[in-house]
């Protein structure tokens, strides 16, 4: 069959640095279709999107739209290919309409008549059944509504290929079908579709055909209608490979914090975390996996007292059998007051768990300044602390006074790791602890976590790679938007079915 | 009725210095950028139409219509030059935006007294300069309907540039919520990121409007020396003193134009009202002259219990926008 395709990318390549992004992929989107995206997270979904609405340039490659060649080098080359991208953070003004939203940045001629395009905005809202004022202003908006309005945008600006990244991450089950309605009735009108999305089932339910990247590689494409959910996570994680990281058996495993039923919001006032429960172990590790945004980062503030958890409890018990203590409610401070030594290496390190500017001694101080007595903080211990991470983990670093910020990624997660490690804690959480670190790196912070491990520890490592995950933890919490969708044993399971239980919801879409 | 008749031109006259002062600051603040150098602006503004007129003058120039206008040109061009090393320090090197404004007020105060007392100098003396002609072209009336009783004192007894200010206020209304430039001005202040998205020139929007903004600002400044001092130069910072009132303004006027009319004069009247309230020792005079600092301070706490959003500041205002940190 000979026809042309609304987008083709032929032998895209994306460096960023040393890591290839995406790897000599060849891409079609045919004409009024609506094509899936699916991969795991890093796999090079939204660098390969970017690319056609013009943030990013491909290194090397071609892309064709509606069989033409053509050089997307910034976001407007995009509107003028009829491309347009609906990211997933919303691009718009809060105290502005609608309206005023949706023309800003265009130059047409004339004065500006906000009536003319209100009407217009109108027009096209009745024509696919957005259902949004015009003059409504944005703060005044649900989330769906902005999304709306974001896709919208594109409309009136006369794209006919848009692009969906994980609209559905934000919204409700009806908002996602509402979606889903429209989405069809733009293809109806002759539209051209991606949408980038990790929920199997609604690339079932929307898409004609399924594009599978992984690793920054493009695995193949599969017609939605021969597909199903098993099919797709195969091709989606790939076989199991060996790593061969060392896992001593667990000994003298008791429970140490049991979470029951919890449930957090975030300041928008959407669930996060959904009727959690499981126990971690002492002398376990236990992985924590999931799509991004599962809840994951939720989860663990929630422990360290860094976030609001709206009901249920958390119990801890200590290790030299006192009595049991609920952490719900206590700040950070005081669930360390109760002498409950619980380390944090939190997702952002910079952010979160260090300061930039300061050395690794300045550093190990955030932990140790309230050990000091009187006005003066006590320099030596943390020095000394410093100096035997630096030798101990082979941190690179000129001096323990040369600032973090501008040390690699690798010893930066070194420092951290190193110091929360040295205030001997009986829980110690980490997040993506070996994010963006090179593989004997990598193998370095997995062999001080089991060795935690066999330390009496109670060690939770959220992970992004599965292989992984299978190799290190003993046990394995699965999360999916905010539920426990599965509690495994590690030794025991496959990686396709932990990536089943990553898109599979414990309820499928009950109510809410 | 004499005195409340001199206490309302006293009050517009204040209020036109402010005025131009607040203005100015609103359209930088539009952009996002807070310009706490206002009072140096409004210095070097003011000292720049002087240093024009008196040399014109002194050149033998002769037309006072053109010694006018050289003097608002020069004072325009002098108060945006105050603006441009604000926007390359804030902009382009992305200086914190608090520490440069209050710098450009030190170094504006400083620069202006510095020429003003070599002007005085040149003059011989304090308060010899004589830029009469130019200053008389900024202080005529309006022939007939100033002489029309009350209400031609209440109305029309002022310089041109009290009508200008008004003007501009409902020009630069009009240009921020009805013009495409002023939508996308507005975009710039509220989220650069999203206005840089939709292919608005982020970094043009915000150099523009604040050296006009400053520009607008230092039209105060030759406001107070040719009109309000009636031409000549005072090293006594009462200017200063002007250009923090203009930003308290700001504030009062929740950052829209049109209310910074009536808010400027009403700052005048609670200014000025000691002068007319017998029995006022030296003391209680200044609690008098604190009186428009409170009602920022009130009309803030009022605003901030509010909540509504379009009473509050640009969302952006005060961030440097650097487009890499996405």
């Amino acid at each position: 069959m000979e026809s042309v395709c609304a987008i083709k990318m032929e032998n895209i390549t994306k460096r960023f640095g040393s890591i290839v992004a995406n790897k000599g992929i060849n891409l079609e989107l045919r004409e009024g279709e609506i094509l899936s995206l699916l991969g795991e997270n890093g796999s090079g979904k939204t660098t390969l999107m970017n690319m056609l609405s013009g943030i990013y340039f491909p290194d090397e490659g071609q892309i064709y739209v509606h069989g033409k060649p053509v050089t997307i080098a910034s976001p407007k080359d995009a509107f003028d290919n009829g491309i347009g991208m609906i990211h997933q953070h919303f691009k718009l003004v809060d105290v502005f309409t609608a309206t005023e939203n949706i023309v800003l940045g265009l130059e047409d001629e004339g004065k500006l008549d906000l009536k003319a395009a209100s009407r217009k905005v109108k027009e096209i809202c009745d024509k696919y059944g957005f259902d949004i004022d015009p003059d409504q202003k944005i703060y005044d908006m649900s989330v769906s509504q902005k999304q709306t309005v974001e896709i919208v945008k594109v409309l009136y600006r006369g794209a006919d290929i848009l692009i969906l990244d994980e609209p559905t991450a934000v919204l409700t089950p009806q908002e996602t079908d509402k979606l889903f309605a429209i989405m069809r009735a733009m293809k109806a009108d002759g539209k051209s579709l991606i949408i980038i999305t990790h929920k199997l089932h609604e690339v079932l339910d929307v898409s004609d055909r399924v594009a599978i990247l992984r690793k920054g590689e493009y695995i193949g494409d599969v017609a939605t209608k021969d597909a199903n959910q098993q099919s797709l996570t195969d091709m989606m994680v790939g076989r199991s490979v060996s790593l061969n990281i060392d896992r001593p058996t667990p000994v003298n495993v008791k429970p140490r914090l049991v979470i029951e039923n919890v449930t957090a919001y975030d300041e928008l006032g959407v669930k996060r975390l959904d009727d959690v429960s499981f126990t971690i172990n002492a002398g376990e590790v236990l992985g924590i996996a999931g799509v991004a945004g599962s809840g994951q980062k939720e989860l663990l503030e929630s422990i360290a007292g860094l976030y609001p958890v709206a009901s249920g409890k958390i119990t801890y018990f200590g290790p030299e059998n006192d009595k049991p203590r609920e952490l719900v409610g206590l700040d950070p401070m005081s669930i360390r007051k109760n002498g409950i030594c619980m380390s944090f290496v939190p997702e952002d390190r910079l952010g979160m768990g260090l300061v930039g500017t300061m050395g690794m001694t300045g550093n190990m101080m955030l932990r140790s300044w309230r050990k000091g007595k009187g006005l003066f903080v006590n320099r030596k211990e943390p020095e000394e602390l410093a100096n035997r991470i630096w030798k101990d983990l082979e941190v690179v670093t000129p001096s323990t006074n040369f600032p973090v910020r501008r040390m690699s990624g690798g010893n930066v997660q070194k420092v951290l790791v190193g110091r929360e490690i040295a205030q001997a804690p009986s829980v110690l959480m980490t997040a993506y602890a070996v994010r963006g670190l090179d593989i004997n790196t990598s193998y370095t912070i997995y062999n001080l976590l089991t060795e935690q491990k066999m330390k009496g520890v109670a060690v939770v490592y959220v992970g992004e790679d599965l292989d992984v995950l299978l190799e290190l933890c003993d046990r394995l919490v699965i999360l999916c938007g905010g539920q426990v969708s599965g509690v495994v044993d590690a030794r025991a399971i496959t990686k396709e079915e932990v990536g089943l239980l990553m898109t599979q919801h414990r309820k499928e879409d009950a109510a809410e | 009725m004499t005195q409340l008749i001199s206490l309302f031109t006293s009050a517009v006259t204040f209020g036109t210095i402010i005025m131009f002062g607040a203005l100015g600051e609103i359209l930088t603040e539009k952009v996002g950028h807070l310009n706490l150098g206002v009072p140096g602006i409004m210095y070097m503004g003011g000292i720049s139409g002087l240093l024009a007129a008196f040399f014109y003058q002194n050149a033998g120039g002769t037309s006072p219509i053109l010694g006018l206008i050289l003097s608002l040109l020069a004072c325009f061009l002098g108060a945006a030059l105050g603006g441009l090393i604000y926007a390359f320090l804030t902009i382009t090197l992305r200086a914190n935006q608090n520490v440069t404004g209050l710098t450009l007020t030190i170094f504006g105060g400083g620069v202006a007294n510095f020429f003003g007392g070599s002007l005085n100098a040149l003059s011989g003396g304090v308060g010899q300069i004589s830029v009469a002609l130019t200053a008389q072209a900024y202080r005529v009336r309006i022939p007939v309907l100033s002489d029309a009783g009350v209400i031609g004192k209440l109305f029309f007894s002022y310089g041109f540039m009290a009508y200008l200010a008004i003007i501009m206020a409902v020009v630069m209304s009009y240009f921020l919520n009805r013009t495409r430039p002023g939508l996308h001005l507005r975009a710039v202040g509220e989220n650069p990121g999203t206005a840089d998205a939709a292919g608005i020139n982020v970094t043009k929007y915000k150099y523009l409007t604040t050296c006009i903004g400053a520009g607008i600002s230092g039209l105060g400044g030759v406001f107070y020396v040719m009109d309000y001092i009636k031409g000549t130069w005072a090293n006594d910072g009462i200017l200063e003193g002007l250009g923090w009132l203009a930003v308290a303004l700001v504030i009062f006027a929740t950052w829209k134009p049109l209310r910074a009319i009536w808010a400027s004069y009403l700052f005048g009247l609670v200014y000025w009202a000691y002068m007319y309230i017998p029995g006022l020792g030296r003391s209680s005079q200044e609690i008098f002259k604190m009186l428009p600092y409170v009602v920022t301070l009130v009309v803030l706490i009022i605003v901030s219990l509010r909540k509504k959003r379009e009473n509050q500041p640009p969302a952006a205002l005060g961030l440097s926008y650097f487009r890499e940190e996405r």
